[in-house]
């Protein structure tokens, strides 16, 4: 699955991905969501009702859209951005294997800073591997491998790609799915949501409409059309002259 | 290439270019502007035509990413991976390429560009030169038959430059395609081979370079000139060998001369005899648009 292509371009990816200034702003988002879990835990070490609206509604409506979308746009965009995608694509790397690697790569460290510390938060409110816990960790690694995928493609298609997830973020998951339901079908946030609530029951309280089986077929749906869009893409990287 | 063009909604880039482009150094000049990095990109595979033909080694480049077995693109954009270190860097482009044995293949190239001793340095500490000669080296790390350079010698002291285009020519001479592109004909002085001149979008002369070398030097130079007595000088100045036209017009004399060299020092010893005072003395057409537009207008470099 890995082959020595990909392990070069991951191994850069991962150095362009944390040497750069966004790596702060990735790990921002965590570093609240524990601290606040940790202040909450002191206040109300016994409230069972704030556990699943921290851990698992900012969690996941902030906490993982954010760093999927700081993290999944730089992989790919950062580089469109300052040029130096030229080297990758003037070699006869497969595009699939430029997207696939760099896809994983975002995945992997959202996965290391929105979804652990998700595990990390869960423990802390709950005390232990719950229910909650463990579906909230699995709710969290399963959005850090559909988000990314969604703004990877988005980088690839726009240099605007964090004004366009941002977007895609507030007002389709935010605001619209809030009041037209349908929007919910297509929304990563649902899905990540209904892959969390399958195993913690928690469904009023996690706000989850979808069931485990539509949220894990959308989002493998969402995910595989979001990798092939990105690659064809890719596959069509112009480079402007000078002339505009 | 054949009648290749490429446009931007109603700006038209590119237009009509037919062009064959053999082994050796060519250099692809014109002012800023001319669409000198499209014609690249687009032969690099980074840019559809929007109409022609466009192959390289006989298969078309865009959309084919398997013409960079036998193609090396450096990019005007001097962005590298700064965090790497030269020797890093080449290295992993030898592995994209899926190179055989990709440390000694990075060895040979960094030694083909004098980086040895800097290789074990991160990009980042390196001067624009360096960065840009270790850029040449990841894209001839395998060793391709055509290379394309898009401005190399853009932020390069003289020293630099003149060390790039040896190394440009030796390549050219073990049969290599190597094209680059400038918007500085001085800059390609000691480039040997054939120059394609860019105006406008389209490719307006083509040949050899001393030829349009000579023809630059040549070239008649047109100045501007502001004294106490423009028609007094005028008079002189139309009865001297290095001076082929004066025209005296609102701003002063506007004087064609065919040698700048003596043109400069006679009008000096002129003014002074006749006890005329020069106020000024302006150089008209130093802008490169006129330059090539110059060479556009003598035709003269078509003829091989």
């Amino acid at each position: 699955m890995f082959g020595d292509q990909a392990r070069v371009i991951a191994s850069i990816t991962i150095r362009a991905t944390m040497g750069r200034k966004r790596a702060l702003l990735f790990a921002i988002p965590p570093l609240i969501l524990v601290l606040v879990t940790v202040l909450l835990k002191l206040a109300h070490p016994h409230d069972p009702s704030w556990p699943s609206q921290i851990v698992g509604i900012f969690g996941f409506t902030v906490v993982l859209p954010l760093t999927a979308l700081i993290i999944g746009t730089s992989v790919v965009g950062a580089e469109v951005d300052e040029g130096s995608i030229v080297h990758l694509l003037a070699t006869p790397v497969p595009r699939s294997v430029v997207i696939w690697s760099k896809y994983v790569v975002a995945a992997v460290l959202t996965a290391a800073f929105a979804a652990v510390p998700e595990l990390l938060a869960g423990l802390i409110a709950t005390g232990g591997l719950t229910k909650l816990t463990v579906g909230l960790f699995a709710g969290a690694l399963a959005g850090s491998v559909m988000y990314n995928a969604v703004f990877v493609m988005i980088s690839v298609l726009t240099t605007r790609a964090i004004a366009y997830g941002l977007a895609y973020v507030v007002v389709w998951e935010g605001l619209v799915g809030n009041f037209v339901s349908g929007a919910r079908l297509l929304s990563v946030g649902q899905y990540s949501l209904g892959v969390a609530n399958a195993i913690a029951h928690d469904g009023t309280a996690l706000n989850a409409s979808l069931s485990l089986g539509t949220s894990a077929v959308m989002g493998a749906i969402v995910t595989a059309a979001a990798i092939v869009i990105a690659v064809r893409a890719l596959s069509a990287f112009s480079l402007k002259g000078d002339a505009i | 290439m054949r009648n290749v063009s490429r446009w931007y909604g109603n700006v038209v880039a590119v237009n009509d270019i037919t062009v064959t482009i053999g082994p050796g150094v060519t250099g692809l000049l014109g002012p800023n502007g001319a669409g000198k990095s499209t014609l690249m990109h687009m032969i690099a595979g980074f840019l559809a035509p929007s109409r022609g033909e466009l192959t390289v080694g006989g298969t078309p480049s865009w959309r084919n990413p398997g013409i960079y077995r036998t193609l090396g693109l450096v990019p005007e954009r001097d962005s590298v991976y700064a965090f790497l270190t030269g020797a890093e860097f080449v290295t992993a482009s030898a592995r994209l390429h899926k190179l055989p044995d990709p440390g000694a293949a990075a060895r040979r190239a960094i030694e083909m560009v004098e980086m040895t001793g800097a290789q074990d340095r991160k990009i980042s500490t390196y001067s624009k030169g360096m960065r840009q000669r270790i850029r040449v080296a990841g894209s001839l790390v395998h060793d391709p038959e055509v290379l394309l350079l898009d401005e190399p010698f853009n932020g390069m002291d003289p020293r630099q430059r003149l060390h790039m285009m040896d190394l440009l020519h030796g390549l050219g001479e073990q049969g290599r395609t190597i094209l680059f592109s400038s918007h500085i004909l001085e800059e390609v002085e000691r480039v040997s081979g054939t120059i394609q001149v860019m105006v406008a979008g389209r490719l307006a002369a083509s040949g050899d370079f001393r030829a349009i070398r000579r023809l630059m030097t040549t070239r008649p130079h047109v100045f501007l000139v502001r004294t106490s007595d423009d028609r007094g000088l005028g008079a002189t100045l139309i009865g001297r060998p290095a001076v082929t036209g004066v025209e005296l017009t609102d701003h002063g004399l506007s004087v064609r001369a065919s040698d700048y060299g003596t043109f400069s020092r006679e009008i000096a010893v002129l003014t002074r005899d006749q006890g005329i005072r020069l106020r000024e003395l302006l150089p008209e057409d130093e802008s490169l648009e006129s330059v090539f537009a110059y060479l556009i207008d003598t035709d003269g470099p078509r003829a091989r």
